[in-house]
């Protein structure tokens, strides 16, 4: 697609500037080993490939989730956001889950999605955490915003965090946000984020080589199989 | 009084079953069990159904009257049995009572419930609806709570640790991977929920000292058992499976009536009653279904029912001997903790799973070898209302 550079500047939301977020690894409950590294713009087609089956799976709102979720990474690839990055969860070089944000200012978040792929053993805890770890320690910023657009999702932001409940409208379909504060972020952070860095060499150049992904299929049952681990 | 066998069984996998409704999922396995008791429709005299929640969960009653309809199985009786988390063994009780005092000659039991149509939270709530209704409810006691407060008591007076409870959980995690009719299919890691900082997260509290992987799903599901005469058994030329004994027991329904509430007094009379009709004991036994809605339960109920002496059941389950080739393997379907616990499901699916013991038809990975005697322990209230039976193998 020919693109005139001089409109597309004029197209581009602005960039603030991110200092990349360090990768780590989590033992989950089956002791498999799940590395969370920070996803490059290059990698955005391929990771799409897991979420598209999604779309098509209205359990637990996978669909909606999903449907934002490619929208938002394609807008990140396109160079249609402002100060969005993904961060990915690998099992063996498979990925298992994804989830995604932006920057609204140098000192306010915006959390978007979390997209557990394999499900019951609390990627999406994980992910989440990682999130707004990314966010709060790294990024440097005093608050992050966040919905939950499943029961899932507020069981385990709003409550278990617990969030702080704000008249401040959320991008994502204009209801009131939830508050992550650094306050809130700090007591919580003890029982729900860990992670050990640096990750192993061996794990991280397998998560790097190659983003592996389960078919359609596997993905589809997964999620919404009769099992609903 | 007569004898009776079980002449057909079935289930359908637990797990969530967003596509059927309870009518279906009862209706599903109760089908299974007829094919399998090999009955034409005509044939059942009665219909007991097992359900804890469906009134308020689905707002149906009558559910047995509408099985039978749905099933074509007019004018068989109907009834619906409903007592808590022993409903299921409670029906099979029912059922073998009308067998035994003469007045039917076949009875279909089913048991089933839907709870993951609704959220966690509420299914907690329903759950909780079986604590006592002015002094334990209104103080928002759950069952997880109940089971948290009995750990810590059963911890300090007979010296369980969270290393015996983190053996139950591994071992019928890990038989629920045998298991396709499993709700939670997964293999746990020690390190994973245990061993490794990360299980804060993995593994976190639920209940102190519970945590989450000491507690069973909320899950749906339906099983069913076809009840008949031995001597209708024997007409079917092989081995066949028969109710050797039963004990039913209740005990106060608040914890803090009892004078040692680390002592389930009903469970103990249950199995005393069970193995006195049977005029078995408990080394007689080769395998073991018990409720272990919560990881301390099987330890506990293991003691209980005689298979070890009191504070010995976490040691035992730590040394293996309840594992498959163990001394007395203990919940080889994954038990409640990872084939699930649809309340009014558990106590028939139990039984359904000693069936396939005793007839020796399942796989090599879950089958204790020559099975003769099984038992189970379902578990109502928090040991209110316990039901415990004894099956066994006969050869034609």
């Amino acid at each position: 697609m020919p693109v005139d550079m001089e409109l597309e500047m004029v197209l581009r939301p602005p960039q603030l500037p991110m200092v990349p977020y360090p990768p780590k690894v989590i033992t989950l409950a089956n002791g498999k080993r799940m590395v969370v590294r920070q996803a490059q713009r290059e990698d955005v087609p391929a990771i799409l490939k897991s979420v598209h089956p999604c779309l098509f799976i209205e359990r637990d709102y996978y669909d909606i989730v999903s449907a934002r979720l490619y929208g938002e990474l394609l807008a990140w690839y396109r160079y249609r956001v402002k100060s969005e990055y993904c961060l990915l969860g690998q099992v063996d070089g498979y990925l298992v889950g994804i989830v995604n944000g932006r920057m609204e200012t140098d000192k306010v978040g915006m959390s978007y999605h979390t997209l557990a792929i394999d499900r019951g053993l609390r990627i999406g805890s994980h992910l989440f955490a990682a999130k707004m770890e990314y966010h709060l320690e790294y990024l440097g910023q005093e608050d992050v915003l966040i919905v939950a657009e499943s029961p899932i999702g507020f069981r385990r932001w709003m409550i278990e965090y617990p969030l702080e409940p704000t008249k401040i409208p959320h991008e994502l379909g204009g209801g009131d946000s939830w508050r992550l504060t650094r306050e809130i972020y700090f007591k919580a952070k003890p029982r729900l984020v860990v992670g050990d860095r640096p990750v192993p060499k061996p794990l991280m150049d397998e998560a790097v080589a190659e983003i592996k992904f389960a078919d359609d299929d596997t993905i589809r049952e997964r999620i919404a199989g009769l099992k609903g681990r | 009084m007569r004898d009776v066998a079980i002449l057909g069984v079935g289930m359908l996998p637990f797990g969530r079953r967003d596509e059927d409704s309870l009518m279906d999922m009862l209706a599903y396995a109760s089908l299974k069990a007829l094919d399998d008791a090999g009955l034409g429709n005509d044939t059942v005299d009665a219909v007991y159904v097992a359900n804890m929640g469906g009134g308020m969960l689905q707002h149906q009653a009558s559910i047995a009257s509408s099985l039978v309809d749905r099933l074509s199985l007019l004018p068989a009786a109907a009834e619906t049995i409903e007592n808590g988390p022993a409903s299921g063994a409670s029906a099979v009780k029912n059922g073998v009572l009308a067998i035994a005092s003469g007045h039917y000659d076949t009875v279909l039991v089913a048991g089933g419930e839907k709870m993951r149509e609704v959220t966690g939270w509420r299914a907690t709530d329903f759950v909780a609806s079986m604590t006592h209704p002015t002094a334990e409810y209104p103080y928002g006691i759950t069952l997880p709570g109940m089971a948290g407060m009995f750990t810590r008591l059963y911890m300090e007076k007979h010296g369980v640790t969270r290393e015996h409870l983190l053996a139950i959980s591994l071992k019928n995690q890990e038989m629920g991977t045998r298991n396709p009719y499993a709700h939670v299919e997964m293999a746990l890691d020690r390190e994973g929920i245990f061993d490794s900082p990360h299980a804060v997260v993995n593994n976190p509290v639920s209940a102190d000292p519970l945590h989450l992987y000491d507690l069973c799903p909320v899950s749906d599901g339906a099983a069913a058992l076809v009840l008949c005469t031995v001597e209708a058994a024997k007409k079917r030329g092989k081995p066949y499976v028969v109710i050797a004994g039963f004990g039913q027991a209740t005990d106060t329904h608040t914890l803090a009536e009892r004078d040692d509430p680390t002592d389930l007094k009903a469970v103990s009379l249950a199995a005393q009653k069970a193995f006195a009709m049977a005029k078995l004991k408990p080394s007689d036994v080769h395998v073991a279904e018990l409720h272990d809605a919560f990881t301390i339960l099987e330890i506990a109920e293991s003691e209980h029912v005689g298979f070890f002496k009191k504070g010995e059941g976490g040691k035992a389950a730590v040394a293996g001997k309840t594992r498959l080739g163990g001394q007395i393997p203990i919940n080889l379907s994954g038990g409640l903790k990872a084939r699930g616990h649809p309340v009014g499901a558990t106590g028939v699916a139990q039984m359904v799973d000693i069936v396939w013991q005793l007839r020796h038809e399942l796989p090599e990975n879950r089958q204790v070898k020559n099975a003769q005697v099984g038992l189970t322990v379902n578990f109502g209230g928090f040991g209110n209302n316990v039901l415990c039976f004894i099956l066994r193998r006969v050869e034609p």
